[in-house]
């Protein structure tokens, strides 16, 4: 472990940084990938998306094929630009679309198409090279028609059906470019991130998000947009735990009168 | 096929081609693509597959042929004599005879009567070559009597034999004479190096591993061969883990995962340990020899290892080695008791702390199960030995011997999970749903 050392990031967009080292014990990684990325052990940078499909039904103007209008996107949970850490999203449609392989080079990554059907819908996200090289694979099925305990609701021209996935893309140890690029950006989150970790308050990130501006906060559909809190999820969770755990006390107290009455025999 | 029944029931006639087509009654199912062949009727046929063979085996048109009109055939006892036979020796058989003329030749069996051509040497071959410490003259020449009566039954001789030899020392023996002999008359070498003597010459000690090694497996009993499958799954499960880990690049630790495999027993095949320096591992000694610990670790260890994934996959991994120990029932009821407690199975807001909050409610549920399963099970014996009941209990090896001591109970009993319990004529209770569970003793029972 040094203790000082010159740091060489090899992003296109920055400039050569000097780091001080962590005054936690954090090591940076050095094993050397084949361009000589560092990574960061125990941070964890994740950003969380939402994955879904928003649509319309035509109504009188719908036809045989084309019965609603839908939009299917990849939009930062909190409507944050997303080109920060992804290059390219691809949506996987159903065949019988025309070219049905879709690419969306540049935030917002949405689509949007005219249809008649619903099906699975397979996207594959590409990551910055300074990122990950590797795709990620996920897929939504899109909805068209609401669906209703009562039984459908008539459909209306102006109110869609959205179905979202909340998720996370994680970082595991992520390589040190990445992390002082992005790490004052709102779309990204930091987990375990050193105390003493310092970096030149602008820096690079703001001027890297201002040249685009690709979030979907004022997104002509973001008012369909559906908010997640992990509030009420994380409530149930605990009430569960704890009350597993108070019949796993009350177990260990009978497995200990079981144990102790033949003895007293 | 159809097409028939249908002709036959209509009166029409059937197609000129066939001969006697065999009907019944009840139709059976065939190819329509398949003209079912003549001569051999059609159930027959099913029996094949209803589909022809690629080789005709046997020529249908032979099958029904009836003997010419013209030939005049009578049967004679007759004399014959074989060449196969060294004596002289006239016996009779009966013959067919078609238009009084006899049938010539040999007869037919005498080919059947091949034998083994046994190598005969000089004494002066035997002083040059053949020298061996451990075999006398007279027992090579005894033991090359016995190949040529015996056909080179090389058990039979073994049991015949003066001196008691093995089977493989008589091999090795005769092969090897054999060889050398070969060897001392052969014009030049390169002629014999052909020879399949000399080719894969009779070696010994391999004869005798690999005889040993068949005994083994034979004599394996089953429950040896339940060990080994499982060893062997287990291996197989890690050394994929491990090749998805590498194939990003990182090496993995695998010093968990051995110790925990050590536990279960037994040699693992085939897997190597590649300690890497840079090991992402918590190097826990104090694991538990379960191999839920290894697996969380591992999964860890290879999730790192992808770079990039998405929460709900990395989630999905962990359950996964959670669940990796424990049977398919018990995960039906860690499932049960989440949906009971009004948790969803897979988050609808998969946060990091709802995540892990979620991974650690199905630990502590698993950890429940468990605890459930040891009370009953405790209970169930405590009973039993309240009663006085010395039922036999069987060789499950975690069990203890109960034949002094019914009250003793002793804290350390591993309890683990699907621990089966059988009991010779012990009635069962009302079926507990789990059948794995131990059944509860009645007063009944005494």
């Amino acid at each position: 472990m040094e203790s000082d050392m010159e740091v060489m990031s090899e992003t296109d967009a920055s400039p050569p940084q000097k780091l001080r080292m962590f005054g936690m014990g954090r090591t940076i990684d050095d094993r050397e990938d084949e361009s000589g990325r560092r990574r960061i052990k125990d941070v964890e940078v994740y950003l969380p998306i939402v994955c879904g499909s928003v649509a319309f039904f035509l109504g009188k103007r719908a036809t045989e094929y084309r019965t609603h209008k839908w939009t299917v996107y990849v939009r930062g949970a909190t409507n944050e630009d997303l080109g920060v850490v992804i290059k390219r999203v691809i949506f996987h449609l159903h065949p019988s679309f025309k070219n049905p392989t879709r690419v969306v080079d540049s935030p917002p990554f949405a689509l949007s198409e005219c249809g008649w059907g619903e099906f699975k819908i397979d996207i594959t996200v590409f990551l910055h090279t300074d990122v990950c090289e590797k795709k990620l694979e996920l897929s939504h099925v899109l909805k068209l028609n609401p669906e209703n305990e009562y039984g459908s609701v008539p459909k209306s021209i102006k109110i869609p059906v959205v179905a979202e996935s909340y998720n996370e893309i994680v970082f595991p140890d992520p390589f040190e470019s990445f992390l002082t690029r992005v790490y004052n950006h709102p779309a990204v989150h930091i987990s375990n991130l050193p105390d003493g970790f310092n970096l030149p308050p602008t820096g690079v990130a703001d001027t890297y998000h201002q040249l685009r501006n690709g979030d979907t906060k004022d997104h002509p559909l973001s008012q369909w947009f559906l908010t997640f809190s992990e509030a009420d999820e994380l409530f149930t969770l605990t009430a569960a735990r704890q009350k597993v755990q108070a019949d796993i006390a009350k177990l260990k107290r009978q497995l200990i009168m079981v144990d102790g009455q033949p003895e007293g025999l | 096929m159809g097409g028939t029944d249908a002709k036959d029931i209509l009166g029409l006639p059937k197609t000129p081609l066939s001969l006697s087509l065999t009907q019944e009654k009840k139709s059976r199912p065939q190819k329509e693509s398949h003209r079912k062949p003549d001569g051999i009727s059609r159930e027959v046929y099913a029996l094949t597959g209803g589909v022809a063979p690629l080789m005709p085996s046997i020529d249908v048109t032979q099958l029904k042929r009836r003997p010419p009109a013209d030939e005049k055939v009578a049967w004679q006892w007759l004399p014959f004599t074989s060449s196969a036979r060294k004596d002289a020796l006239q016996l009779y058989h009966w013959v067919r005879v078609v238009n009084n003329v006899p049938p010539t030749g040999d007869y037919s069996f005498a080919k059947y009567n091949k034998s083994v051509v046994i190598l005969k040497y000089t004494d002066e071959e035997y002083e040059n070559h053949l020298t061996d410490p451990v075999w006398t003259k007279e027992e090579t020449d005894q033991l090359f009597e016995f190949c040529q009566n015996f056909d080179l039954r090389f058990v039979v001789i073994a049991d015949r034999f003066p001196v008691s030899r093995t089977v493989e020392e008589l091999k090795d023996r005769y092969y090897s004479v054999n060889r050398a002999l070969l060897r001392a008359r052969a014009q030049s070498p390169a002629d014999v190096a052909n020879h399949p003597l000399m080719k894969e010459p009779y070696d010994i000690t391999r004869d005798r591993e690999r005889k040993r090694a068949l005994s083994m497996v034979l004599s394996q009993s089953r429950h040896q061969e339940k060990k080994d499958a499982e060893i062997l799954a287990e291996a197989k499960r890690i050394t994929e883990m491990r090749l998805a880990a590498r194939r990003a690049e990182e090496p993995v630790v695998s010093a968990n995962e051995n110790a925990g495999l050590d536990k279960a027993d037994g040699v693992v095949p085939g897997s190597s340990v590649s300690p890497s320096s840079n090991s992402q591992l918590p190097a826990t000694a104090v694991a538990p020899s379960t191999l839920t610990m290894a697996d969380y670790a591992s999964t860890l260890a290879s999730l790192r290892m992808l770079h990039v994934y998405l929460r709900t996959y990395g989630l999905e991994q962990m359950v996964q080695a959670a669940s990796s120990a424990v049977g398919l029932r018990t995960i039906k009821r860690v499932e049960q008791t989440l949906q009971d407690l009004g948790v969803n199975l897979k988050p609808k807001v998969p946060t990091k702390t709802v995540c892990d909050e979620h991974l650690e409610l199905r630990k502590e549920i698993l950890t429940l199960l468990n605890l459930q399963k040891q009370l009953q099970y405790k209970e169930s014996e405590g009973s039993s030995h309240r009663e006085g009941s010395f039922a036999a209990m069987p060789d499950t090896p975690k069990d203890r011997v109960f034949a002094s001591d019914p009250f003793s109970f002793g804290a350390e009993r591993p309890i683990k999970k699907e621990q089966k319990r059988k009991g010779p004529g012990r009635q069962a209770d009302t079926p507990s749903p789990a059948h794995k569970r131990p059944r509860k003793m009645k007063a009944s029972d005494l």
